[in-house]
Order: structure tokens, then C-alpha cells, then sequence
């Protein structure tokens, strides 16, 4: 006696489905390994250390003199301890942003100039984009600890996490409109409920990260930029004060996981 | 294995700190008016993606201040004056599935990426299943699979139909689906495309 006969056409549906889901999800597993050894990510640190040790600005100097919190030119374990306050800049920032005022400071490089191209293309990346390559390798194995005990950092925290449920903008969506359930895809693509830490530690643990499809390198403040673009709400500033927040908290909710990054995604 | 070489003490810092980590917040009239002025203050227009786009309406306020879930007495007040907004044609709802079809799998439009009066798709396999014969399609939305063929066709169903896409918020205050009409992504002709698309018995979505 069969039992097929009585599934349901669409359960069967259901099961095609979900295995051309993990058919698919294997495939970029087995990509993801297959580019692993010959990773084009460490020919950005490469490029990304040049870039440090570069001397540039009015002050001609390098950036090997900027402080990411671990003290000047510190860079072991520098990125996951980001974001944070620094009483210097009297500011929560992220590496970017950190990074953004070390060259206008330090280097003496106007915002302008600095913010010109902060996201690259296939071609080439941006010199942010490099430059973070090359910086938050050098946390990998270290756990992710942002900065959560000054009260400017827990400000930052909750202005994340209240923006991310926030609904606004043309379509009316907040960030939790898509990664607001569990087990939910646009399109093929699943979407992580990012405001839980087993969700947000993988992702904090893996950005900046390649992009197979598009052959890019892209950073935390490039997905921030890219989701509001999704989302239809007008274009939130380089290193603003919503965008570092709502960074600091996908960090702080996925805090703990050891880095692992710079990452290789879909 | 990993985990084994945290050190302890990172692991007791991560778990002393005090942040509210995991749960989602409820959002009070002064948070919205906060939210609101950082949102002011650090975003910009950038193409057609204006800064006018960030003022909030009566619908995103009572579903931020309720949670996505209002008072039964406000959703009904709002609902019935979001659906007397819609301009329904006079007749002839039925448009052409086959350019409904272009549009639903369409994502673009409305994106600070798009040229001024570009027109937009529907993004309706983002979050949809409706043809059997796509296979890549999002689940943030009900399937809508067989759409015309359980639920008939007849003009009260072209009706509700066509004011769903225009603006859901009309039949369901906090539904997560942009009002395509009403946020001028699509226009009258495109939901009537869009309308047969689900609707007629030889569309795909309905076989």
C-alpha cells in the first residue's frame, strides 16, 4: 500500500520547493568553500595595508597614527571592539566612521574629499572598503564586544533598536518588516531576525564581507545604505548618527560570537 | 569547538551587560518624535527619493504607537478612511495578466536609483507565491497561488482586488504590504493588469 498517493499535491509542491531552497543553499556552500583558499578578500588586506601606511592629507601622513580604541596604530582585536565612544570625537562610532575621522583629523583630508567614494564597484573597491578589509581581519578568533557600558553607547543601542522596528518611508517598512519573523525569504533570499543574538551573531561575525554575486566587497555601512534603498526611504548620511546606531545595535545583540570575517556572501 | 576558547571573562562581561537585547521595544509618542528628527537630521534626498517621504502619516503612527496591532475602534476609523481615499474606476477592472505578469515580477521603482518617472513594478514575487511556474518566490506575504480560481472572479472580487494593491492598509490597518497606489508606485492601469493577473481564469497563477 502506497502512501504517496494521499500527500497532498502541495505538501509535495512544498517539498520541491524546499529542496531546490537547499539545493541552492548547498551550491553556494560548495562555492563559498571552492573560493576559500584563493579568496580574493586577502588581496584586499593586502591592498587595504597599503592604503594605512599611505601617507596622505595636508599633514602628509599616514593613518598608522589613528587610534581605533586599542590605542594609536593598535589594530589586533581593534574591530570587535567597535563600535564605541570615543571621548575624543565626543561620539559612538563605528570602524568607518572612526576611520572618516582619523583622515580628516589626523590626516587633515576634508570630509569632502574623504566621503567622495566610500562604495566601490567591481572594478575597484573604495578606499574605506580596503582599508576595512584589512582591519577587521585582524580580529578574527576575537569575540565581538562593542561598546555597551557608557551611556552615550547604551543611547546609541536604543536608537538602533528603536529605529530597526520603526515604520516609515513610501512602502511604510521598518527594518523588522522583513527581518522582523522568523523563516520568512524575499524571493529565495532568507532574512535573518536580526534584532535576536542567534540570529545577528552570525552576520555581526561575518561583515565586511565579498559578495559572490556581484563580485564587490561590501561594508556594515553599505548594507545599512542599501537596505534603506530597499526600503524607499530617502538616503541616510556616511557615518550619521542612525546609521552607527543601528549598527551598534545588530553588534551588541550578536555580541560574543568570535569574528570570522571578513565574510564571503550570497 | 570555537566557542571553547572564549575566554571566561568575556563571556560573564557579554552576560552582565544590561542592554535589552532580544526583545523588541514599545515605542511611545516621545520616541516617535525623536526617531522622527534623527531621521531628519541624517538622511538626505537623493533622486526621487525625497525627504518628504519621511513625514509620518496618521497609518505608520498608530501602528508604531500600537505595536502593529491598534485599538479595534482606531483601526476601524483609519481602515475606512484609507479605503474612501481610493479612487476605484468606474468599470472594467480586468486588465491584461500578461503585462500583470511583467509587473509582478518586476522589483524596481520608487529607489533613489530610479530616473524620475520611471515606472515601477509591483514586487508582488518578493513576497508572494502566485504562478506554479516560478519557482523563486518570497514568503513575507500569503501564497496567492490559484488566487482567482478559489475565490471566483465576479466584479465584488475585482473590487476588492484592485483597492487591495492600491492600499492595503484600507482592509487591514498594520498589514506589512506598501500601498502600491497610494504611495504612486503603480498606476490605475498597472493594478488593473495586476488584478487580472490574479483573477482571470487563464492567467497563470490560476492553473
Amino acid at each position: 500500500m502506497s502512501f504517496a498517493r494521499w500527500i497532498p499535491a502541495g505538501l509535495l509542491a512544498g517539498a520541491c520547493l524546499a529542496a531546490t531552497a537547499q539545493d541552492a543553499r548547498k551550491e553556494i556552500e560548495k562555492y563559498q568553500q571552492m573560493i576559500a583558499d584563493s579568496s580574493p578578500v586577502e588581496l584586499f588586506e593586502l591592498e587595504g595595508e597599503a592604503l594605512w601606511k599611505k601617507r596622505q592629507g595636508a599633514k602628509n601622513v599616514s593613518l598608522e597614527g589613528c587610534d581605533l580604541g586599542l590605542g594609536a596604530g593598535a589594530l589586533k582585536g581593534a574591530y570587535a571592539q567597535l563600535p564605541r565612544y570615543f571621548s575624543d570625537a565626543d561620539r559612538v562610532m563605528d570602524l568607518e566612521t572612526r576611520l572618516l575621522h582619523c583622515m580628516t583629523t589626523l590626516q587633515g583630508r576634508s570630509r569632502e574629499e574623504a566621503t567622495k567614494r566610500v562604495f566601490g564597484n567591481e572594478d575597484r573597491l573604495s578606499e574605506m572598503e580596503y582599508l576595512s578589509a584589512y582591519i577587521a581581519a585582524q580580529s578574527r578568533g576575537v569575540p565581538m564586544a562593542p561598546g555597551t557600558s557608557h551611556p552615550r553607547e547604551k543611547a546609541a543601542f536604543e536608537l538602533g533598536r528603536k529605529t530597526y522596528f520603526y515604520r516609515g518611508g513610501a512602502w511604510d517598512f521598518s527594518c523588522a518588516s522583513c527581518h522582523g519573523e522568523a523563516g520568512k525569504r524575499i524571493r529565495m533570499q532568507e532574512l535573518p531576525q536580526l534584532f535576536k543574538p542567534e540570529y545577528a551573531r552570525p552576520v555581526v561575525a561575518t561583515w565586511p564581507a565579498y559578495r559572490v554575486s556581484n563580485s564587490q566587497f561590501k561594508t556594515m555601512q553599505w548594507r545599512i545604505n542599501n537596505c534603506f534603498q530597499q526600503m524607499r526611504y530617502p538616503e541616510p548620511g556616511y557615518a550619521s548618527d542612525i546609521t552607527v546606531a543601528l549598527a551598534m545595535f545588530l553588534t551588541a545583540t550578536g555580541a560574543g560570537e568570535p569574528y570570522r570575517g571578513p565574510g564571503t556572501k550570497r | 569547538m570555537r566557542r571553547l576558547a572564549i575566554p571566561g571573562a568575556v563571556v560573564l562581561l557579554a552576560a552582565c551587560a544590561s542592554l535589552p537585547v532580544g526583545e523588541p521595544p514599545a515605542l511611545s509618542e516621545q520616541d516617535l518624535i525623536e526617531i522622527h528628527a534623527v531621521l531628519k537630521r541624517d538622511f538626505h534626498t537623493r533622486g526621487i527619493a525625497t525627504m518628504a517621504r519621511l513625514e509620518p502619516d496618521a497609518v505608520q503612527r498608530a501602528c508604531n504607537l500600537h505595536h502593529d496591532h491598534p485599538p479595534a475602534e482606531l483601526a476601524k476609523t483609519l481602515e475606512a478612511a484609507q479605503l474612501k481615499a481610493i479612487p476605484f474606476p468606474a468599470a472594467g477592472l480586468m486588465g491584461d495578466w500578461r503585462n500583470g505578469q511583467k509587473l509582478a515580477q518586476s522589483g524596481i521603482g520608487m529607489q533613489w536609483s530610479d530616473k524620475p518617472g520611471s515606472a515601477s513594478g509591483g514586487s508582488c514575487y518578493n513576497c508572494h507565491e502566485l504562478s506554479p511556474q516560478e519557482q523563486s518566490f518570497g514568503t513575507l506575504g500569503p501564497s496567492l497561488r490559484g488566487f482567482g480560481k478559489t475565490r471566483g472572479s465576479g466584479a465584488e472580487m475585482q473590487r476588492y482586488v484592485f483597492g487591495k494593491i492600491y492600499n492595503a492598509k484600507a482592509y487591514n490597518l498594520c498589514s506589512q504590504m506598501p500601498r502600491m497606489g497610494h504611495s504612486g508606485t503603480l498606476t490605475e492601469q498597472q493594478i488593473k493588469d495586476l488584478v487580472a493577473y490574479l483573477l482571470e481564469p487563464g492567467s497563470p497563477v490560476n492553473q
